[in-house]
């Protein structure tokens, strides 16, 4: 665990008991508690998240706008929404799933995961030269802090006087700290903010919002809100070798765009689709994991991305790439657990009501 | 029952022997470091395991982790009420046994760790 990266708030990871892990290659807070309670702090009040590993990438010049919108898959507009989109290989295959701040049509931030920034860097590096942008990869400099829940405006609303008032909606300021973006987004299907701010000024939030009483929440209830949540996880929903209509990711695609990378390839694949991402229940009690195979027939059909026993709503789900000839909603699969074929039905992906949302 | 009244493998599992049979448990060591306990996979009644293979499965929130047998023998019980309540194996490891078997080999028995051994492997 020695080579592993930390973040400007390892120190109070650690005061807190913290049972860390190597995530994207940083050494991150896994629980503080234990994953439940977290996640259920989260789902009925206010928790906080150092997410400081996430990746920033800064795209400047006169075409910033046009080469976004050649290398990403949605339409980017410059506004005051984060926008959602995703990155891919000519083959259509996921570079990355990423979060897209156009702050002008010569500045534009995007967020990517952790494990992908310096791919995605170097694969967006080699559009560059038909485009007047220069990239600044600013992961070091920033970092981030998402508090998530439906009390996560009461808490923050203590610490800062303007906040964005509807989803999606972000604030970029600058004031004696540096520079400071507060998004209304998350990754939780909770009402929630991210909070993108420098070193120094990070641990002072996080001390602050830790004296209001925000719970300090782990990676392990990130990743089973964002389930329940029905959000993808890369490296779970997809990877290089899956695209966005297997995924079922197709609203972060444009399909009006004149150009992107990898849009070739998708329309020939949009003719012919052969899998698909479902979401699923398990009919006796288990609980299907991530990699398990999937069976129809005594066939290998597929396999499961992600699975739990809902912390929520204490059902068995999953999410499994399939062949698309047992997507229909109803369909009865089997998933391999421990060499039991346990019988799942495949159903819609609301797992959970999101009544907390703006 | 607690810690000083069983016998264990270095996997972490614990058996307690009663005459010719044994409960078979985890250790407070192991159900501390799964976290929260939501769901045992467990063997049927009658089914015979040899010393170190998996015979049950032990879920957490996030992963699942195999349990191995600490003695060759035939499953003669299970302990139903991990069926609705696995999480009292995280509020009392000892007092909550897996399964119970019928001791095959008693001579397995002598190959187990006392609690001290158990707690240097730690």
């Amino acid at each position: 665990m020695n080579n592993l990266k930390r973040t400007s708030l390892y120190e109070k990871h650690v005061a807190l008991g913290a049972n860390l892990i190597d995530f994207g290659g940083f050494h991150m807070p896994l629980y503080y508690t234990s994953i439940a309670i977290e996640h259920h702090l989260v789902r009925k009040h206010a928790g906080m998240f150092d997410v400081s590993h996430m990746g920033q990438i800064v795209v400047e010049g006169k075409d910033a706008l046009k080469f976004v919108n050649y290398v990403l898959t949605s339409s980017i507009e410059i506004s005051h929404k984060m926008q959602y989109a995703l990155l891919l290989n000519e083959a259509g295959g996921i570079l990355d799933d990423l979060m897209v701040y156009p702050f002008s049509s010569e500045q534009i931030l995007m967020v990517v995961n952790a494990s992908n920034i310096d791919k995605d860097y170097n694969h967006i590096l080699g559009f560059t030269k038909d485009f007047d942008v220069r990239l600044r990869n600013l992961s070091e400099d920033f970092n981030c802090i998402a508090v998530q829940g439906p009390e996560s405006f009461s808490m923050l609303s203590q610490i800062f006087d303007n906040l964005p008032k509807h989803s999606s909606e972000y604030i970029f300021s600058h004031d004696e700290n540096g520079p400071l973006l507060i998004s209304r987004s998350g990754y939780t299907g909770e009402d929630g903010f991210e909070v993108y701010l420098h070193d120094s000024f990070a641990q002072i939030i996080w001390d602050k919002l830790y004296s209001a009483g925000v719970h300090p929440i782990g990676l392990g209830a990130r990743d089973t809100l964002r389930f329940e949540a029905a959000m993808p996880l890369y490296g779970n929903e997809m990877d290089e070798t899956v695209n966005p209509i297997e995924a079922g990711l197709t609203f972060g695609v444009d399909f009006n765009k004149a150009e992107f990378i990898g849009k070739t390839a998708l329309l020939k694949y949009k003719d012919n689709p052969l899998r698909k991402n479902v979401g699923f229940e398990l009919q006796e009690k288990n609980i299907a994991r991530h990699g398990y195979e999937v069976y129809a027939n005594d066939q290998i059909i597929g396999h499961v991305t992600t699975g739990y026993l809902s912390p929520t709503t204490n059902q068995a789900l999953g999410f499994a790439l399939i062949d698309i000839n047992y997507s229909k909603l109803g369909t009865i699969i089997y998933i391999n657990i421990r060499n039991k074929f346990v019988p799942a039905v495949v159903r819609n992906k609301k797992f959970i009501n999101k009544n907390n949302k703006v | 029952m607690n810690k000083n009244d069983v016998l264990y493998l270095d996997t972490h599992e614990w058996a307690f022997i009663e005459g010719s049979k044994a409960k078979v448990g985890i250790s407070s060591y192991a159900a501390m470091h799964l976290g929260d306990i939501v769901f045992f996979d467990l063997p049927s009644v009658g089914q015979s395991f040899k010393k170190g293979d998996v015979f049950a499965a032990v879920e957490s929130v996030k992963s699942a982790s195999d349990l191995y047998m600490p003695l060759t023998g035939k499953v003669v019980s299970v302990n139903e009420a991990l069926s609705g309540e696995p999480q009292l194996v995280n509020e009392d490891p000892f007092s909550n046994f897996i399964v119970e078997i019928e001791i095959a080999n008693p001579s397995e028995v002598s190959e187990l760790l006392s609690v001290d051994q158990y707690e240097a492997t730690l």
